[in-house]
């Protein structure tokens, strides 16, 4: 396959796949209103005024475009590749989540639906959806795991401030599958007021596409600014993917770059040896979940089986269908980092840089940490730097035995 | 002709109306689940939905997604569920079994693979809830040449030109869900189902069976002036989830909820 001559915007194909992997895998009483959403997506995508208001809203509500910044002392300190940090932790609301949901809920505004629902791990989804629902006075409830609440009780908070109705899951493994099949459980309910904000590039199509082209913002403002700072592409990508959402935001503007390397970063959790992490596309195989074909942890019974991160938005067995299509075809590369490096990513961020990362975002850093030495000092890596760490403190003090 | 197309003949020459209990296999527990299928064509069922438990039944609601955690607890899958079906016709070579799930267990089994051993094992129709007609042109195929009938949902939300093409792919009944909502969702309005039904038979000779929202006798009394066939699952799970661990009660309970349900219907 070559690359650079590829229609990357080509895919995903009419009925929403990307190879194998995506389609629209959902009960009957959803197919018509997803039928709907595409058709509204499609007409508003192409349209001037509504690309008017998504741009206006990411410049002066969410602050964009977000800094692409270079991270000088730590790559003196590494000795090799520049290393870029693209800034989507200064969004509003701390986390690159904020691109899609303004999206969607104009969307949702424009297709005259009064009520929005969540699926969120680490909250940061909820949160951008509790945000955009307070601004735009739409209802919003936000189904979050039950561990998921206990472990980011901060986001928890942040959401009921903001006015939305947060709703614990106890099934399955109380984390955000299951708080996904809980808002999917909603959506056929309430299908007829009701649209549902997915968070990351999963679930039916055209959600993986649409998440996409929201988050595309990312990647396109890091490509034009790396070519005004530093005069030449980079020559790797780094971002941590559980859905995949702020990684394929990055990637996607740089597919047909055939000189950019990228690297998808996963959660290894105790190491992938021990069977317990979230990382399929590093250790699981394919199948159906959520709405699409994608890489899943999943038993020989297919049974969906129960994940390890210590980072709540990457605890999730499953994986965007692009993600698992760009590894088959071999365009991205997706490795896989445990809890414990993940930890050194995020305090070595913290105390070269003063910047306190997501543990999401700590497992992309701690793959910077052992890729950057390996380049030459005239070659540059970005970064997304997905979300800021404040949500995490508490986490953290927790695991290393210090009560605040 | 298949079991569930000669089923739905004889019925409608009797004059008579398709009771169709669905129940998960394997819970509580998989010693059950041959037994109670046996019961439950005693008090009266005519076609067996067994449900195939998964971890994320997202279309399910409360009661059923219990059912499936009960059932996996005791690694019930889709392997032993179709050895189950095989001890069931040992002995009943006439009561349909259809297998109604979603579609990741089957796809791990491998289609063929599935298509092939569910036949072996006497399997008659296979509902996949998360696979839409669209998704299905590699699988629905292989379902036909191994004699299931590939059953398929309408729902309140299905235009026209969907029932049209969900007509088209379906054979043995199609199964219309009397509300948008998951499984054991509460009320249900006959005379919209009616209403759906009648748009339904423009498109299809396919017997037409109604599920979601039916409890007792009575809604099953009421659907069935409108429907072929009459589909109750939760509420009797219920009976299950009310005493695990007492499965002669449990075998009682459903048998009499069945029994109470065929009588109104043959009122």
């Amino acid at each position: 396959m070559n690359f650079s001559e590829f229609n990357w915007k080509a895919m995903p194909d009419a009925a929403g796949h990307f190879g194998a992997y995506g389609g629209r895998f959902i009960a009957e009483t959803l197919m018509e209103p997803i039928y709907q959403l595409e058709q509204a997506y499609h007409s508003l995508k192409n349209d001037p005024a509504f690309q008017a208001e998504f741009d206006r809203d990411l410049k002066h509500y969410v602050g964009r475009p977000s800094p692409l910044y270079l991270a000088e002392r730590l790559t003196r300190e590494l000795g090799g590749a520049k290393i870029f940090l693209k800034r989507e932790d200064l969004n509003h609301t701390g986390a690159h989540k904020i691109n899609n949901t303004i999206g969607q809920a104009l969307l949702a505004k424009h297709m005259g639906k009064t009520r929005i629902i969540a699926e969120t791990g680490a909250g940061q989804h909820g949160v951008a959806s509790a945000t955009i629902a307070a601004r735009l006075g739409l209802e919003c409830v936000v189904y979050m795991g039950a561990e998921d609440v206990q472990r980011q009780a901060p986001n928890v908070f942040r959401m009921k401030l903001l006015g939305a109705t947060v709703v614990p899951v106890h099934s399955g493994s109380k984390t955000l599958k299951d708080a996904l099949n809980e808002a999917m459980r909603d959506w056929v309910t309430n299908v007829d007021d009701t649209f549902y904000i997915i968070g990351t590039v999963a679930g039916p199509h055209p959600y993986p596409a649409m998440v996409r082209d929201f988050q595309a913002v990312i990647g396109r403002e890091a490509r034009q600014q790396i070519l005004e700072q530093d005069g030449r592409l980079p020559d790797a990508l780094v971002a941590c993917v559980g859905g995949g959402s702020n990684a394929i935001g990055l990637f996607h503007p740089f597919l047909a770059d055939e000189s950019v390397a990228i690297y998808g970063v996963e959660a290894a959790g105790s190491g992938i040896a021990t069977g317990k992490h979230a990382a399929p596309l590093t250790a699981g195989k394919s199948g159906v979940l959520h709405g699409n074909r994608t890489y899943l942890m999943e038993d020989d019974n297919g049974q969906i089986i129960e994940t390890h991160s210590i980072s709540a938005g990457l605890d999730y067995p499953g994986v965007g269908p692009e993600h698992a299509w760009l590894k088959d075809i071999g365009r991205a590369h997706y490795v896989a980092v445990t809890d414990a490096q993940a930890m050194e990513g995020f305090h070595t961020l913290t105390r070269k840089e003063g910047i306190i990362p997501a543990l999401e975002s700590s497992h992309a850093m701690a793959y910077v940490l052992e890729l950057a030495p390996k380049m030459s000092k005239e070659q540059s890596i970005i970064m997304c730097l997905s979300g800021r760490g404040d949500k995490d403190i508490n986490t953290i003090a927790r695991l290393e035995g210090i009560s605040l | 002709m298949s079991r569930i197309a000669a089923c739905f003949q004889t019925l409608q020459a009797q004059g008579k109306k398709a009771l169709i209990p669905y129940i998960t296999a394997g819970d509580p527990h998989p010693s059950i689940t041959v037994p109670l299928m046996h019961s439950m064509v005693e008090a009266g069922a005519n076609i067996i939905e067994l449900g195939v438990p998964f971890s994320d039944p997202m279309a399910d609601g409360p009661t059923i997604q219990l059912a499936h955690e009960r059932a996996l607890v005791h690694n019930t899958s889709l392997t032993s569920i179709l050895a189950m079906v095989q001890a069931f016709r040992q002995t009943n070579q006439t009561t349909p079994v259809v297998l109604m799930g979603y579609l990741n267990p089957i796809e791990i089994m491998g289609y063929e693979a599935f298509a092939q051993a569910a036949q072996v094992a006497g399997v008659d129709g296979v509902l996949t809830v998360d696979l839409p007609p669209e998704e299905g042109k590699q699988v629905l195929p292989l379902f036909k040449a191994h004699g299931l009938d590939p059953i398929f949902l309408v729902a309140p939300t299905t235009p026209a030109h969907r029932m049209q093409a969900i007509a088209e792919a379906a054979s043995g009944f199609i199964y219309y869900v009397s509300l948008k909502g998951v499984t054991g969702a509460n009320t249900l309005d006959t005379a919209q189902v009616a209403e759906r039904l009648k748009q339904m038979r423009e498109y299809t000779q396919l017997a037409l069976g109604v599920g979601f929202g039916i409890k007792d006798a009575a809604t099953a009394a009421a659907v069935g002036q409108v429907a072929d066939a009459v589909v109750v699952g939760s509420a009797l799970i219920k009976q299950v989830e009310a005493t695990p661990d007492d499965h002669p009660r449990i075998i009682k309970n459903i048998s009499g909820l069945l029994a109470s349900m065929r009588t109104a219907l043959d009122a």
